[in-house]
Parts: structure tokens; sequence; C-alpha cells
């Protein structure tokens, strides 16, 4: 605030002075210190001396087709794609019935543009719901078929990407709001809800989530009566989302806690019962606040799939390995697990850029509650 | 007094051990006007904040309007549609538009539709003249002017009853005056006030009665004029001496 009853003084049209031209820029931020300087000289050079070579590898000297007898050739002085290109059915789909592969694909591409349209907050509506609901519906008959005049396929053979995206997308699409549930029950006054939701978390927490896949995959249909039957991707589903849910909620109860109690003081007195609180108050913040922090969850989701592997799901990771089993190709894994690298770095690439835009767009008011108009 | 509309009788708080509000008994009429004021700590958030039971009391009776604040939810939920509540920090919900924040109770606790609440919350806008930054955010409003729709907040729900806890004191000086026209205006339409404030420029123009209080005691209650011009109490004289210009 400027000094009480002062004259405003006018600004003036002047634009701020330009910064540094490119070179003294350069000096700025690489040469900027004797220790600084043998930093970019010796990363520097590193680079260009590697560089090449990688270029190498990678594009100019690999193989591309097929072609096993010129894979061999290189002596592994290039990188064969060759692999990549043979196996790359195998590796995406895993051990689906290779004439039905179109089946998968359509599946996914159907998840895919459906994350596509949901991904703008002017989706957000409730008939997304309803989408969502139709598009797993046609994923299921897609993949399992047994109807339509598509054949039946087992789900305990789905496998590659697809098992990969529905296992994600489901696990936490179903996490997060059961894991908002928890961390309002663990905020809760009643004491045995509180009780019950923190005994809850703090259990599964305290457990690795590939014994969480043994049980859901070998010990849970033993307990189970035997009139209902699960097939194994169910289970195990459900057992991510069990996962995922406890650290969903304490993710949540953080951005619970960092909410003022003059929010809901104020909900209060204008006569909001605590849900409507909590739905139209509460959650709306909490939830941008920890938008990162759900992103990190998502994120390892994605990468946690791959564990699906030791109850005998092959998902993407998995399905390489299949592909591996072949002992003409299995020395050219490095191909394989970049191909796959790549795979999952693009995924979460642009999950994680997309967090960043829905966090600016979302919090652009909630953050700086004491903002001033320009 | 023959319509009251609050009712404190007999009423003890305390905070773990601390005795915050001790054996207070307070009556407040129908469109009366009541500013409390008192040095910091003296217990007089608190008191307002019981009656629309953001605190609860442990001992002593209090009526709004004829009911009887127990921890039946459904009393504490009548109490409060009729009660209104301005805070010293505003509150606003962030995420929501002025308009938004207006219109939020009455959709879901009166059950109006959207476009009727959304018509009302105008309305309101436009009674605390903020109607142009309807569609702003919280955080795009100056202090004045998100006080002003805090005010319009609690006015749409229509109650009989408007609290203020220290409603200028979290405003840069130049925005408490169109702060406090608004609550002119509402005083001079009527409305049962009891404001908690240092404002005594606004305690002269529009209380019926002042209140002071001190270390959880209502210390003296008095007309303005009386109250200023002839404080009793050596702890008025003390307050008084300090809070107003010589």
């Amino acid at each position: 605030m400027g000094a009480p009853g002062g004259e405003r003084s006018s600004r003036g049209e002047r634009p701020p002075p330009a910064r540094a031209a490119l070179l003294s820029g350069l000096r700025r931020h690489l040469f900027a210190s004797p220790s600084s300087a043998l930093a970019t000289l010796l990363v520097g050079g590193g680079l260009l001396a590697l560089l090449p070579r990688a270029v190498h590898w990678l594009f100019t000297g690999a193989v591309y087709r097929a072609d096993y007898d010129a894979c061999r050739a290189l002596a592994y002085s290039a990188a064969c794609w060759g692999f990549v290109a043979e196996k790359h059915r195998l590796i995406l789909f895993g051990r689906y019935p290779y004439a039905e592969q179109w089946r998968p694909l359509v599946a996914t591409l159907l998840v895919l543009l459906t994350l596509f349209v949901s991904a703008h907050p002017r989706a957000w509506r409730r008939g997304l719901l309803l989408l969502w609901a139709l598009v797993l519906i046609a994923f299921l008959l897609f993949m399992g078929g047994g109807a339509a005049g598509l054949s039946r396929v087992e789900p305990a053979e789905w496998g590659g990407f697809p098992l990969t995206v529905i296992l994600t997308v489901v696990g936490v699409a179903a996490s997060i709001p059961l894991g908002i549930v928890l961390a309002l029950g663990r905020r809760s006054r009643l004491p045995l809800a509180r009780g019950a939701c923190t005994l809850y978390i703090e259990l599964v927490r305290g457990v690795p989530l590939i014994t969480v896949l043994f049980v859901a995959s070998f010990v849970f249909p033993l307990l189970m009566p035997g009139g209902l039957k699960l097939d194994v991707l169910t289970r195990i589903t459900l057992g991510i989302t069990l996962f995922q849910a406890a650290y969903m909620a304490e993710v949540i109860r953080g951005g619970l806690q960092a909410l003022p109690r003059g929010q809901f003081e104020a909900a209060a007195a204008l006569g909001l019962s605590s849900w409507q609180t909590q739905a139209k108050v509460i959650l709306p913040q909490a939830l941008v606040l920890v938008i990162p922090s759900l992103v990190n969850s998502l994120l390892s989701t994605f990468m946690d799939t791959s564990l699906v592997t030791v109850v005998s799901l092959y998902d993407l990771t998995g399905s390489l390995r299949l592909a591996l089993g072949d002992p003409r190709w299995r020395n050219f894994f490095l191909e394989g697990y970049l191909f796959v690298g790549a795979l999952y770095f693009v995924c979460c690439l642009a999950m994680s850029r997309y967090s960043q835009w829905l966090e600016r767009r979302l919090g652009r008011w909630i953050r700086r509650p004491e903002a001033r108009p320009a | 007094m023959k319509d009251p509309m609050i009712e404190l009788a007999g009423v003890n708080k305390w905070f773990g051990r601390f005795h915050v509000l001790v054996d207070i008994d307070l009556l407040v009429g129908r469109g009366e006007r009541i500013v409390v004021c008192g040095p910091s700590g003296s217990g007089k958030s608190t008191l307002i904040r019981l009656v629309n039971r953001l605190e609860e009391h442990q001992e002593g009776r209090i009526l709004v309007d004829g009911v009887l604040l127990t921890d039946d939810l459904r009393a504490i939920e009548r109490i409060r549609r009729e009660v209104g509540m301005v805070f010293q920090s505003f509150n606003l919900f962030p995420h929501l538009t002025a308009l938004e924040n207006v219109a939020l109770a009455p959709t879901f606790v009166l059950g109006l539709p959207r476009a009727e609440a959304l018509e009302r919350a105008a309305q309101q806008l436009a009674r605390v003249r903020i109607a142009d930054q309807a569609h702003k955010h919280p955080g795009q409003l100056s202090g004045g002017q998100q006080q002003r729709v805090a005010i319009a907040r609690a006015l749409c729900m229509q109650p009989k009853i408007m609290l203020f806890d220290e409603p200028t004191s979290a405003l840069d000086p130049e925005m408490v005056k169109e702060v406090l026209d608004v609550m002119l205006e509402l005083a001079a339409q009527g409305m049962t006030m009891v404001v908690v404030t240092h404002e005594m420029g606004f305690a002269r123009q529009v209380a019926d009665r002042v209140i002071f209080m001190d270390e959880g005691r209502i210390v003296e209650e008095n007309p303005p004029a009386e109250f200023f011009a002839h404080p009793r109490n050596e702890r008025t004289r003390d307050f008084l001496a300090k809070v107003l210009p010589r």
C-alpha cells in the first residue's frame, strides 16, 4: 500500500530495460564462475563426444527391418529395431489371439479418445459418467467378446498395452472416490468412522502392492463362497483400487487440511449441511490443491500395473518379456526395453503436462485469495 | 422487551479451562441494533458466534426467534437459516464467482431452482452496489468489495438477524466506508443487527445500545449517547480513551 493521502505517482509508459542478448545470456548462465565454466565444459564436451555415437546407435546405423541376419551382422554396434518390428504385436497386445488383435486396438483407442474428450473441465458434467459407463461396456465387449459375433477371449489372455491402460484407468477412477470417502472418514467426528478409516489406511499402506496382488489372485478365490466367482482381472483391478485408495485418501486429506477454518464456518453459517459443505465448498478446493500429488499417484499406478506379471497377467512390460522368450531375438532386450520405456515416457509426459495445465486453469483463484485487482 | 429475537440467559462458555464468557444475559429485540465492543480477548466474537452455534455454550439458555438452541441439528439448521453472518476475513469461497458465492446457499439450502437463485443473488449484489463485479472471483476483488459480496451472500438467505464479526478490521482504511455504508442502509431498513466493531462512529450513528465487554463479562450496556458521554465503569472509560480520537 502506498502512503495514505499521498498523490499516486503517474506510471510511465517505459518498458523494463531490455535483458541481455543471447551471448551475454549464455555467459551469465553457463560461465558465471570458474567452477560453472568447468562444469559447462565437462558436460558439453561429454555430450559432444557421446551424441554422434548415440545417434548412430539409435538411428542412422540401426536396422529397422525384421531381418534377423542383418541384426546379427550388426554385432550390437547399432540398434536392431527389427526385433520391435517383428514382435510389436506381441509386445503391445500380449497373448491376445493374433487374428483378433484389432479388437484390443479399437478398445484401447476408444478409451484413450474418451480420456482426451474428458480432459477439459467443460466436459465435466453428469453425462460424462454415462459416457464412461458406455465406453467401459464397449471396452469389455470388444476385449471379451462372447456377443455380437465376437469370439470369447478370457480376461486371463488379455495383455499388453490395453491391460496397462484399463488397469490404470479403472484403478485410478475408482480409487479417487474411495479415497475421498476414506479421507473424509478419517476427519469425521464419529469415532467409529474415524477409527475404521484410519485403520484401513494404515493397514493398506503397510503392505506392499505385490502382496495385495498375490492375495487378490490366489488367496481371495479360496475365501470366496462357492457360488461367487470373479475372474482374475476383476480381482486384480479390485486389489489395485483398494490399495491405491489408501494413498489417495492421504493425498486428499492433505488438501482438506490446507483449507482455512473460515471456509467451514462460512458454509455452516449459511446453513449448508456438512455433506453440502464438503461437496460444494471444501472438496472442489481441496482436490485442486492436490492435483500434483494426485498425478503422482496416477503415474505410480500406471507404472505399478507392471507388477501384475507376478500373477501371470501380462501388461506392457510383461508381454515384452514374453516377446523376449523367443531364443532368436532374446539378445535384443535393450531395444525392447527402450521401445516400452519410450511408450511409458510419452504417456507419463502427457499426463504430467496435462496436470500442469489443469492446475493452472482450475487453481487460478484458489491459491491466491489475497490477490488484488490489477 | 416485547419481541425478543435473541435471548441469552446465564450463558457460560469455556475453551478448555479458560472461562471465555461469564454469566452472560442479553436480550436483543426485533429491529434492534446492538454494537458490541471491548478489548481483544474480551469474548465479544465468541459471544456472537454462540448465536448461530459456530461455538457451543456449556451453560445457560440461548433462544433465537423463539427457538431453543440445543444439540438438536434441526434447531441449529432452523436458526442458521434465520441468522446471517459476516466475518472479519470475509471467508468467501474462492473457487466460485461473486454471483455463485451468493447463489450457493439459496440453491442448496433453500432448494431454489438455479435460475431463480441466480436472479435473487444478482438482486443482492445490486443491493450492495457490486452488480458489475458479479462474474469475478473473490481473488480479483478488493477487500471492501469482497466484504460487500459476503454481506450479499448472507442477505440472500433473507435472514431475520445479521451478525457482524469485526467486518471492517481486515480492510485497508480507504475501504472501510463502503462497507459501513452498506451496513448503515441495512440498519435503516430495520434489520436486527449485532455488530462487533471498534468503529465508534458507526456505534454512535446506528446503535440502539452499545455493549462493552471485558474479561468475558458484559460490563456496561447503554444507549450510545449515554455510553459515550457518561461511561460508568472505569474499564469502559479506559477503553474509550484508547479508541476514541482526541
